[in-house]
């Protein structure tokens, strides 16, 4: 579904994403791991069109996006600092998102998590007086919003309380099961063990393998996704 | 497209400065035109408000709009929309609504006190002028990714165009004295819209013959109604330009 080939890509001297390829297929839960300032938002980034590549290119459907706008439909990110537009409220945040897509048919929406987080309570509330968890509530259910076939989330449960992180697992699983093709990075791979059935590893802008968990944990000989990913980085 | 404009042109309205930016333009020309009898006097007095204050005011107000929504373009970014409409949103968006700040402010003075050519002209120059520096002030935000060095790049960029080029021009006035340097003086005026503006506004005013001799060459090449036409392209040209510009840079850049 989307396929990265020979992406490259430098900040001034810094390589962060060095001659990467991967594959991601429809109904795949795929996890990008690796170290801070490893290159993995900078993927996401391109994926999203947001960073363009210096080289190299990216498919999605069997289409270049770069002229291609229309493909981020069939996307929705969550990113790993929600900015929005500070004087506005949720609703009307969403509400534009909705009016922007002009998508008003609710059977086209998803807007189950507004309940789940509590957030019809804060509806009226400006984006600048939202605490870090709460706009990272914001930008879960932007995600979720309308329905896309591919998810993309970057670190979706750092700033979240234990029971809201709870709730965004059990939806990523549900969508899973959907047939969604998910990208994930986080840090917490605690979280990621019961979500996720690939595993791509990225260290100073390169990719350095891309396997399915099952191949991870019997390569490496251990049973927990943390304890896999903390061999792979010792060997390294 | 048209959403996107809504948005910018209500989140525009809800911060307070164009409204005062437009009340302080109504303030100054509805006094100055009671100041005088004469509304030709009150017109010339308006010129430098025209030349000076609205240029100011839409550059600076522009590039810190831009740099401000930096959230917003972001949000937009990741949505299924084309850069390229973004940009241009933003650009209709923030030139609609200081036009329209002009148009109330110095517009409705004028066409209730001095209706005449000289005044229609200088309502013409005030808009023309405002969409150009929202467009230069749009260049200048996309090129630098620091806002203090944005904001001091666009009010340098002003005060070239409204001191620096003057003295420039004169400078070579000088330099070149022995020379005929008629024509190339109004080459010169076209490198810069405010120039320009003062020019075909003064034109229609009784003291362009008070200008003499170089006057006189600017009544001839700007005077005519082609010289006024073609006056009017280069200005235009001086909105599409820097937007042009602006739009190749930011639909390529990373965000």
């Amino acid at each position: 579904m989307i396929i990265a080939s020979n992406v490259s890509k430098q900040f001034g001297k810094l390589k962060a994403l060095d001659n990467v390829s991967a594959t991601c297929v429809r109904g795949e839960c795929i996890a990008l791991i690796g170290p801070n300032g490893s290159g993995k938002t900078t993927l996401i980034k391109s994926i999203l069109g947001m960073v363009v590549p210096n080289s190299g290119f990216i498919t999605f459907n069997g289409k270049n996006i770069l002229h291609d706008w229309l493909y981020r439909e069939h996307i929705g990110y969550m990113p790993q600092i929600g900015k929005y537009p500070e004087n506005m409220t949720i609703r009307q945040v969403f509400t534009m998102m909705k009016d922007i897509r002009q998508i008003t048919n609710p059977e086209k929406l998803d807007e189950e998590l507004i309940c789940s987080f509590g957030l019809d309570k804060l509806l009226d509330k400006r984006m600048r007086t939202l605490s870090g968890g709460t706009r990272q509530k914001v930008s879960a259910t932007l995600a979720f919003l309308f329905k896309p076939d591919v998810l993309i989330l970057d670190e979706p449960t750092a700033g979240l309380d234990p029971i809201a992180s709870e709730i965004l697992k059990e939806k990523i699983i549900r969508e899973k099961q959907k047939g969604k093709l998910i990208l994930i990075t986080s840090h917490i791979l605690s979280d990621l063990d019961d979500l996720i059935t690939q595993v791509i590893y990225m260290q100073d802008g390169q990719l350095i393998f891309h396997k399915s968990l099952i191949a991870l944990k019997t390569d490496t000989g251990e049973t927990k996704l943390s304890k896999a990913i903390a061999s792979v980085m010792l060997k390294s | 497209m048209n959403k996107i404009i809504k948005y910018v042109i209500v989140d525009i309205l809800r911060n307070k400065i164009v409204l005062a930016y437009t009340l302080f333009l109504l303030v100054i020309s509805g006094s100055v035109f009671n100041l005088d009898d004469n509304s030709s006097k009150g017109l010339l007095s308006l010129l430098n408000l025209v030349l000076i204050i609205v240029p100011l005011v839409s550059i600076i107000f522009s590039t810190i709009y831009i740099y401000n929504s930096s959230e917003f373009i972001e949000l937009l970014v990741s949505q299924p929309l084309k850069r390229k409409k973004i940009w241009i949103s933003l650009f209709f968006g923030l030139s609609g609504s200081l036009s329209l700040a002009v148009l109330a402010g110095v517009g409705i003075p004028i066409l209730f006190y001095a209706p005449t050519i000289t005044g229609i002209v200088m309502i013409t120059m005030a808009v023309l002028l405002t969409i150009i520096f929202v467009s230069i002030a749009m260049l200048a935000a996309v090129l630098t990714r620091d806002k203090a060095k944005g904001i001091g790049v666009a009010i340098l960029l002003w005060l070239y165009f409204s001191l620096l080029f003057d003295g420039l021009a004169l400078f070579i006035l000088f330099q070149f004295q022995d020379y005929p340097m008629e024509k190339a003086m109004v080459v010169m005026s076209g490198l810069n819209p405010i120039d320009l503006g003062r020019i075909l506004i003064l034109l229609k005013m009784d003291i362009s013959a008070l200008m003499g001799y170089s006057g006189a060459i600017f009544r001839d090449s700007f005077g005519t109604s082609t010289g006024f036409v073609i006056a009017l392209l280069i200005m235009l040209l001086w909105v599409f330009i820097p937007n042009w510009l602006s739009l190749r840079k930011f639909s390529r850049k990373d965000l």
